[in-house]
């Protein structure tokens, strides 16, 4: 009965049932989130991942601008189906650099966590403008605006800047030429030793829409999903190394 | 009123503008435009008298309480509501036909999945929760909401926030955070009107009459503040440009993932279970006609919902890249909250012990029972699907959807339109509603779409989930991905019917509390009566 008595000091006083109420619910999200930020085996040690280059990144923004993460996950689980159907098992280390992540929760269609470089530029395309022309059953929307729409990209350094105050590892010089490096990865034909130099030369430049004289949306959607799943060596991969356990 | 029609399209057409505009600076006027119209049409509709339906005068009695903007919350959430309801069956039409996303950028799924989402939530439970509150507030504290206008500038304030997150939605503004999915600059404008909202709900709270604070208010409480804790850290985020729409989360990759299924469960939590819950905790009892069930449950249950639900979020990320320590606590946590949840749904139930001969001759009370039996079912199913085994056979599949309706049509969804059935005639100085007998036919519509949508999307969800899975003799997979969406078909005709179904409930409603706004009453026979005279 005395609890109960007690209780009636905080019925009797509002800000008390505020301040209470707060800490209790304070708790849990502080015992769960904050450990994450600085426990060093939250993320694995892997080779190759790197920040997105600026086309990839134009093309991630339209990939949310879209809400394509409603219909596909892109966090495979270690279960023998999903390892066999989609690729290895997804890691951390490989969204670390991801504001937002975009692990998504539903799998009305695939797991997109390792498409890239399993499908033809080409194939993209034509599955993006008339899903049903490739797949008949398919129930995906149809995306041939991407194709007409030329992407905006006048102020892509301004993206790449917001990424870096997020802490992702863009330096000077990615920023000051990510213009210039967004055209060149839609372009065989241009000077693409900087925009190796400085993602890497895995890179992967392309014609991405079939069409060379312009950038769009779809270029920019495209080369971001040949490019998913596709940074990590699994090869140099050590799952059961001290460092990566988690 | 004319004057109000034209400032009210030339508000929504500068919106849409704004939204779709080709450069900031248009996309600035026609925001300007929309702000200056938006509030003139607001200045116009506050000189209106609202008794003024000169046939029908509102014979409601001045009571002291500040009640025009607790009416103007029914009329808001009927129609979000309706709108919510209506972009839900046309997007599960959608994923049966996809020819209806008509080939344009703005009328796909994925644009208008957000839309649903947040027209139900916060367009429709939110107003519901707003404007419950402030009568809850105002009748249990024996004050006057505090702060004079400032509860319409919160009424007005959150209208505002929906229409620029609707039409963002459109235009493909969106952070990509489910149930977080507005902008930055939407985010700090929601910010400011929901600090007003707890400005006005404390403030009512410490000039109360009465010595204790009534339980829902503990409920409502503790939603409000958790809701501000939870909106504000998981937005947090680098925009871009002042003047731009887009920017970055302040996180990334695996702790980006836990923050916003902290929020996103919580989102449930508090937004969807405490808030509803302290509505449950007053318009029970009240058309119940009985006192609560048990004070000591309701404060070991309170305060133990709102412990354990904190924790939960992580069970979203089972067999992800999330440490599995965290999905562990999770999963325990999870399984712990079903005690917390089902003493609500005890106090609710045992509130009408003696009074169980009303559900035959109320609807509104049956409406009332029946959402606290789905509260407690989609609880008892909530822990359940948070166990790891469980849960990597429900994670990705329609069986999660199916689930979040149980709990969203059943549970949210009847315990509101039992408290607008209540409010109406109350708020209007009507004896009685239009008619019983349509929210009887409300009743088993929104029953029957609920059973026909839960239970589609358990067969489609399970059966999905296992022919990810199956394997033949051989060891390899039997089912290719597009194989499994073909199968989903027929769930997804049988789940827009359940849809459609709901919908035409909540259009009755909109009838019903229409006809009682304008004081007529249908003639009918009462509820429980016997249907014909037996000849004399």
């Amino acid at each position: 009965m005395s609890a109960l008595t007690r209780h009636a000091r905080i019925e009797k006083n509002a800000t008390l049932l505020l301040g209470l109420s707060l800490a209790v619910v304070a708790i849990g999200g502080i015992v769960e989130i904050v450990p994450l930020f600085y426990h060093q085996n939250v993320i694995e040690q892997v080779e190759g991942v790197r920040p997105y280059t600026p086309l990839e990144l134009a093309g991630r923004n339209i990939y949310i601008r879209e809400g394509c993460y409603l219909c596909h996950s892109q966090m495979i689980r270690p279960m023998r189906d999903e390892v066999e159907r989609y690729g290895h098992y997804s890691l951390a280390a490989e969204s670390m650099y991801d504001h937002p992540f975009q692990w998504g929760s539903k799998r009305t269609g695939p797991d997109l966590a390792r498409v890239g470089g399993r499908y033809s530029d080409e194939w993209h395309v034509q599955h993006l403008t008339d899903p049903r022309s490739l797949v008949p059953t398919s129930i995906m929307p149809p995306y041939g605006h991407l194709s007409r729409t030329l992407l905006d990209s006048h102020a892509i350094a301004d993206d790449l800047t917001a990424n870096a105050i997020a802490g992702v590892p863009y330096d000077e010089a990615m920023i000051a030429n990510a213009r210039a490096d967004l055209v060149a990865q839609a372009d065989p034909d241009a000077d693409s030793d900087g925009l190796m130099e400085r993602y890497g030369d895995k890179v992967k430049i392309g014609v991405f829409d079939g069409d060379s004289t312009r950038v769009t949306e779809m270029d920019a959607l495209v080369a971001y999903l040949q490019m998913l799943g596709t940074m990590v060596d699994f090869a140099a991969y050590e799952p059961l190394s001290e460092d990566n356990r988690r | 009123m004319p004057l109000i029609v034209i400032f009210g399209l030339i508000t929504f057409v500068a919106v849409i503008l704004s939204a779709f505009a080709h450069d900031a600076l248009f996309a600035f006027h026609m925001a300007l435009i929309a702000v200056i119209s938006g509030g003139a049409a607001i200045w116009r509709m506050r000189t209106i008298d609202y008794s003024g339906t000169a046939a029908i005068p509102l014979k409601a009695k001045d009571t002291g309480y500040m009640d025009d903007v607790v009416r103007a919350g029914v009329i808001a959430t009927t129609f979000w509501g309706v709108v919510g309801f209506l972009v839900g069956v046309y997007i599960a039409l959608q994923l049966a036909f996809p020819q209806l996303n008509l080939d344009l950028p703005w009328t796909t799924f994925g644009r208008l999945r957000p839309l649903h989402t947040s027209a139900v939530i916060f367009a429709f439970g939110g107003n519901a929760l707003i404007m419950s509150s402030f009568y809850v507030v105002q009748r249990t504290t024996g004050a006057r909401l505090w702060g004079g206008g400032l509860s319409w500038f919160v009424f007005w304030g959150y209208q505002v926030f929906i229409v620029l997150a609707a039409t963002g939605y459109l235009a493909g503004i969106t952070q990509s955070r489910e149930y977080a999915e507005p902008e930055w600059y939407v985010d700090l404008w929601l910010t400011v009107v929901w600090v007003a909202y707890l400005a006005v709900f404390l403030g009512t709270l410490l000039k109360r009459k009465e010595p204790h604070i009534y339980v829902a208010n503990w409920f409502y409480l503790a939603f409000i503040v958790t809701i501000a804790m939870l909106h504000v850290v998981n937005n947090l985020a680098i925009p871009v440009s002042p003047l731009g729409s887009k920017s970055y989360s302040l996180f990334s990759g695996v702790q980006d993932a836990l923050i916003q299924w902290w929020y996103g469960h919580n989102a449930v939590g508090f937004f969807l279970t405490a808030g509803f819950l302290g509505m449950m905790y007053y318009f029970v009892p009240k058309q119940a006609n009985r006192p609560i069930y048990s004070y000591r449950l309701s404060i070991v249950h309170f305060w133990s919902l709102i412990f354990l639900y904190i924790w939960a979020g992580p069970h979203h990320l089972h067999y992800t890249a999330l440490p599995d320590w965290a999905q562990t606590l999770g999963m325990v946590f999870s399984i712990m909250l079903w005690m917390p949840s089902w003493g609500g749904m005890i106090n609710g139930l045992m509130t009408l012990s003696g009074a169980w001969d009303k559900l035959r001759t109320d609807p509104i009370i049956r409406m009332m029972v029946i959402a606290v039996a789905f509260y407690g079912m989609s609880t008892f199913e909530g822990p359940m699907m948070s166990i790891r085994a469980v849960n990597s056979l429900s994670h990705y599949t329609d069986w999660t959807i199916g689930h979040v309706h149980s709990g969203a049509l059943g549970w949210v969804g009847m315990i509101s339109f039992g408290a607008i059935y209540f409010l109406a005639p109350r708020l209007w100085g009507r004896n009685r509603l239009y008619s019983l007998r349509l929210v009887n036919w409300h009743f088993w519509l929104a029953t029957i779409g609920i059973v026909l949508y839960a239970s589609a999307m358990w067969v489609s969800g399970i059966m999905q989930g296992l022919m990810w899975r199956e394997y033949d003799q051989e060891g390899f997979l039997v089912y290719s991905f597009v194989e499994t969406v073909e199968a989903m078909h027929p769930y997804y005709l049988i789940r827009a019917l359940g849809g459609l179904l709901y919908l035409a409930g909540g259009l009755l409603m909109a009838f019903n509390v229409w006809k009682t706004i304008r004081g007529d009453l249908r003639n009918e026979v009462p509820m429980g009566a016997p249907a014909t005279q037996p000849a004399q």
